[in-house]
């Protein structure tokens, strides 16, 4: 209704500019650059919200023990002892060891969904059939699934064919919940691919296996690499199965991190904890921020939590 | 051909989900071996009917003589309505903090202006933060002499007492798990036509009006959707508690989580621990079931619908 009385004031306004329209004018800048500064303010709020905890995380890992409480909001006292602590052997944190065990476990829990979660993908995508609805919602369902549920007959079975603390032990749960992210994912990247380019291809006098190499695969490729970064993030983020699955040899490095040792007996290792906590995360936040654009596609059409 | 291409994802789901499910249903219907009270000898178990079920539901315990008791205060099977109402009181407040701080976070993020991409990079760093690590981090900030205590000139007992406990674990679910949401609800956002805004702001609606009217009801889809996965999520919550507070606080159980429970119990008995994961894994089914029933949450077509429109 208004926005008929603006049209009609804005004919007398090419002669005349009305007061109530010149009012109205103002009213909208205000409002505008009101609203921006509102927008900007808003933004400095979360950025400093999301990124503080992490920065404190790294400036007190640089910190010396002896200032683990020192409150300034820049580095101080910087030293490199506690990434020694971190990885120190003698003191019983075997870092090294668990970041080579959560790479390991990763890459295999990731491989094996891929592998697998590919061709369903693709069939949930492409193909009619009956039960679509059905083995989505399976899927979907299972990745919901309480991993407490899992880890009691878990930890007794393993114990029973002694395969507790065992790297098998380990994967073979974590692929519960990273093979329905994994299907889910890419069936929703597979939807939105071009398919129709692959008969096109044929058209113009491909082989079906050259369609594929040569259309589709590059097509599905960063999909595909996508999902795996996702299915990775989740299996090295993974805590209870692995704390409560995993020997000494084989913890991962959320485990390794949550019974951490440090330089002084009686004390807290917090500086330690906060070293070993920036090695485990720093990489992953730059490979996050690297495909940032991607990964926000995947998390969403996914919808599971990594 | 599409049976083909899915077996090997169903077969593979049902090893790993399947069998430890069904032999935790079956298991949970036997007795845990231990002392027999009659007899002092060591007995194997044998059928327990729905006796570990009771053990929690109830809070029957046996004494000594073999006789049905109410468990007495330590016992874990009294630990279960306290567990219970924890797990509840943690996914209602971090699931409706996170949906209102997410909106708020969506809404900023939809809009343009220098320094969005910013933004955008800023909130997927709590995401990939691994949630030991979280709860490790929250640890040394919620410590006595941390850096909370420190700015707000307190002394409170973060990890310990009951209640500044339970906020410690809110306030570090609501800061890890946020942003997440904040996607999910951001996705629902960028489906709105601009043209519907300014159709809005010419008839000169404010911006509360124009997000209750406007906004909320056309994402509310999306918003449904991202609300019941977090509800699922931190129905069996467990990394930040048991780290963060190692499920204590209180009397020794202010922050103890249903999933933390049943990590106590494995080692005390598997069959009974196998009782309480089967009546974790229920409740989590059941307000699943009522999320979806109640609201009409179509998750699959939500999400498809969603796909279609950021493709247009």
């Amino acid at each position: 209704m208004s926005s008929t009385t603006a049209g009609s004031s804005t004919t007398v306004a090419t002669l005349i500019p009305s007061r109530t329209a010149v009012r109205a004018k103002v009213r909208v800048r205000r409002k505008g650059s009101a609203q921006r500064v509102r927008t900007g303010i808003s933004a400095i709020v979360i950025v400093v919200w999301c990124l503080l905890p992490f920065y404190w995380m790294i400036i007190t890992a640089f910190r010396d023990v002896g200032f683990t409480y020192d409150t300034a909001f820049w580095p101080t006292h910087i030293t490199l002892d506690n990434f020694t602590t971190a990885f120190s052997t003698a003191l019983g944190n075997h870092l090294g060891q668990a970041l080579l065990n959560s790479l390991f476990i990763g890459v295999c829990v990731t491989a094996i969904a891929l592998l697998i979660g590919t061709f369903a993908a693709y069939a949930l995508a492409r193909l009619d059939f009956r039960f679509k609805g059905v083995v989505l919602g399976l899927i979907l369902g299972a990745s919901m699934f309480p991993g407490v549920a899992l880890i009691t007959p878990l930890f007794q079975l393993f114990t029973n064919i002694g395969w507790f603390g065992t790297y098998q032990a380990l994967i073979l749960p974590s692929i519960s919940f990273v093979l329905p992210l994994t299907v889910y994912t890419l069936t929703s990247f597979f939807r939105e691919m071009p398919w129709d380019l692959e008969e096109a291809a044929r058209i113009d006098g491909c082989t079906q296996g050259q369609a594929f190499r040569k259309v589709i695969l590059p097509l599905a490729a960063p999909a595909v690499f996508t999902t795996a970064i996702l299915a990775f993030i989740s299996s090295w983020n993974e805590y209870l199965i692995s704390s409560q699955l995993s020997s000494d040899a084989t913890q991962p490095v959320t485990v390794a991190i949550a019974s951490f040792a440090g330089s002084q007996p009686h004390q807290e290792p917090y500086t330690a904890v906060m070293a070993a906590g920036t090695i485990v995360t720093v990489p992953l936040v730059i490979l996050v921020l690297i495909f940032q654009r991607r990964i926000v596609a995947g998390l969403t059409a996914g919808g599971v939590k990594g | 051909m599409a049976a083909y291409l899915i077996a090997p994802t169903i077969v593979l789901l049902a090893i790993v989900i399947g069998y430890p499910i069904v032999t935790a249903i079956i298991q949970s219907f036997q007795k845990d071996p231990g002392l027999d009270a009659a007899t002092g000898q060591f007995v194997s178990g044998g059928f327990a009917a729905v006796s570990n079920y009771a053990h929690w539901l109830l809070q029957q315990c046996m004494n000594a003589s073999g006789n049905t008791i109410a468990c007495p205060p330590g016992n874990l099977g009294s630990g279960f309505w306290n567990a219970t109402g924890v797990t509840f009181f943690f996914t209602v407040v971090t699931v409706a903090l996170e949906t209102v701080i997410g909106t708020w976070f969506a809404i900023i993020m939809n809009r343009t202006f220098r320094g969005r991409a910013l933004v955008r990079a800023a909130i997927l760093v709590p995401w990939a933060i691994p949630t030991a690590v979280t709860a490790k981090l929250w640890y040394f900030i919620f410590s006595v002499a941390g850096i909370a205590n420190a700015l707000f000139q307190s002394h409170i007992l973060w990890t310990s007492d009951t209640w500044a406990s339970r906020f410690a674990i809110i306030i570090a679910d609501t800061w890890k798990t946020t942003p997440f949401m904040a996607l999910l609800i951001l996705a629902g956002l960028q489906l709105i036509p601009e043209e519907v805004y300014e159709a809005a702001r010419v008839d000169g609606a404010s911006t509360w009006r124009t997000f209750v009217t406007i906004t909320l009801p056309l994402i509310k889809p999306a918003l449904m959707v991202a609300i019941l996965f977090r509800i699922l999520d931190a129905l069996r919550m467990y990394d930040l508690p048991a780290i963060l507070t190692g499920g204590g606080g209180g009397s020794g159980n202010a922050t103890t989580t249903l999933s933390i429970l049943v990590v106590k119990q494995i080692r005390a008995g598997y069959n009974s621990a196998s009782a309480l994961s089967t009546i974790t894994f229920l409740i989590i089914f059941i307000v699943a079931f009522i999320f979806v029933r109640v609201l009409g949450t179509n998750v699959v077509r939500t999400q498809e619908a969603q796909q279609k429109g950021t493709k247009a």
